[in-house]
């Protein structure tokens, strides 16, 4: 059971928690969370990375254990703790970017 | 008995304003989407509960709703808008090479003639047609491919498709306006495309009467005659009387003809409304003197509407935030920056501000109800 944190706004777009719980076969990495993420909540598919090319939205991070995973490649192997449930991958919206206005 | 629903996208979520025929005392609903950028909002005329909704963020891209219960409920749908082929690039404000991106879905058209059918425009510019209500898009590359294509540039908006219209008299002809490239005519169901841009004439340009790359902000027909055409150009209010093959301009006695909105009246093809801003340098009404000008000659003589409009007032009124409604007397609404929505049950003679702190209002859409 691997635990995933997402930002308010894709919270309110899947109609979840701020905590979701998937289950991925292992090996757990950030890509085969993100497709189990969509597979379960397809709403959230091109908000977090890019429906077309895959690419991970730029003003979207990924954090794990106090590590920043955003530019990791997608197909490494997460941190142990996050696999086993011990500590949740946050999915993060940046505090600056978007599209201007307040 | 019948009634009003206004459909309002702004900077922060959507709202839902209602009101019975009196068009008198507003429900405001919502926000809907709270946080995210609601650039439009339209009801299909075939079924006025069917509304689509365009749900934008720079941070989680876009989302297309739907809802089949006049926007008490909604359902997410198909949010893919994959251009055709590889796309070549278009023109920067600098002018090198760009690539063209899809960023945003700017406007909605739900078709007049197929109930599962809608057009989004989108930003870089393209037109999409989904045939199931909204779950696939596919692009009519026609209007991308068109030779003209990679010499356009972006409006200070970007490179956006912001207005639709379909011809009620010929389904099969589609209108389309693009920043900063022009105005586009389909008789083809948007499978081909010409520019529609004779007798614009733009300082802007090195050519002020290029075949495009004129800022178009808002093209819109009265359906019982719709070879006639008008247009707000970011100078200049336009017009055609031979389906955009040539336009005049009919600014006429306007104090100022930079804008973006424009209305026609539901029952009047040659009353049109307006909204003044005093310059592309100055985003706001002349002399902070918010009003609405009408000319019911089809342009050229307007006459200011001031009753119930502010004054000390710096608000710009986009280009989506005009609409009409089909009752008599004719309603005519329209929304702000500053956040309100004013509205008038008597065809522009006196307003009331049926909103007044929203935020940012992108579009305003008016449906005619049954009750």
């Amino acid at each position: 059971m691997i635990r995933v944190e997402l930002p308010f706004h894709l919270r309110t777009l899947a109609g979840v928690g701020p905590e979701v719980q998937l289950e991925v076969a292992p090996p757990a990495t950030l890509a085969a969370v993100l497709d189990a993420l969509e597979a379960r909540y397809p709403m959230l598919r091109g908000a977090i990375r890019d429906a077309i090319t895959g690419q991970r939205r730029p003003f979207i991070r990924f954090y794990a254990c106090e590590q920043d995973l955003s530019n990791d490649p997608l197909a490494a192997p997460l941190p142990d703790v996050i696999a086993r449930g011990g500590e949740p991958l946050l999915i993060i919206g940046a505090i600056a970017g978007g599209c201007g206005g307040d | 008995m019948s009634g009003i629903r206004l459909l309002v996208g702004t900077h922060k979520g959507a709202f839902i304003l209602s009101s019975d025929g009196k068009r008198r005392d507003w429900n405001i609903a919502g926000p809907f989407f709270a946080g995210w950028e609601l650039y439009h909002l339209k009801g299909s005329p075939l079924n006025p509960n069917r509304i689509y909704a365009s749900q934008t963020s720079g941070w989680f891209g876009q989302q297309l709703q739907r809802s089949d219960d006049g926007g008490r409920n909604w359902e997410p749908v198909g949010n893919v808008f994959a251009y055709e082929g590889k796309p070549g690039p278009h023109k920067w404000y600098d002018d090198t090479p760009h690539p063209w991106e899809f960023k945003r879905v700017w406007h909605l058209e739900p078709s007049l003639t197929e109930p599962e059918t809608v057009y989004a425009g989108v930003e870089d510019a393209a037109l999409f047609r989904s045939t199931d209500g909204g779950r696939n898009w596919q692009e009519l590359p026609g209007l991308r491919n068109h030779s003209s294509a990679p010499e356009w540039h972006p409006g200070a908006g970007g490179l956006c498709l912001h207005t639709i219209v379909q011809d009620p008299s010929d389904p099969k002809r589609l209108y389309v306006a693009i920043s900063a490239a022009g105005a586009f005519r389909s008789s083809d169901g948007g499978a081909s495309w010409q520019p529609i841009n004779r007798g614009l004439r733009s300082q802007y340009i090195p050519d002020p009467d290029a075949e495009t790359g004129h800022c178009v902000h808002r093209i819109a027909l009265h359906p019982g005659r719709p070879q006639t055409l008008y247009m707000q150009k970011h100078w200049d209010v336009l017009r055609s009387d031979d389906a955009g093959s040539n336009w005049h301009e009919v600014s006429g006695n306007l104090p100022t003809d930079f804008g973006f909105a424009l209305g026609v009246h539901a029952h009047q093809p040659e009353t049109v409304y307006v909204v003044p801003i005093k310059s592309d340098s100055e985003h706001f009404p002349l002399d902070g003197h918010l009003r609405v000008y009408r000319s019911r000659a089809g342009g050229n003589e307007w006459e200011e509407l001031s009753k119930g409009l502010p004054n000390d007032c710096y608000v710009n009124v986009l280009r989506g935030a005009m609409s009409v409604d089909r009752l008599e007397p004719c309603g005519i609404y329209f929304g702000t920056t500053g956040g309100q929505v004013y509205a008038s049950a008597d065809e522009g003679e006196s307003w009331q501000p049926v909103a007044r702190d929203l935020p940012a209002v992108f579009s305003v859409e008016a449906q005619t109800l049954s009750t």
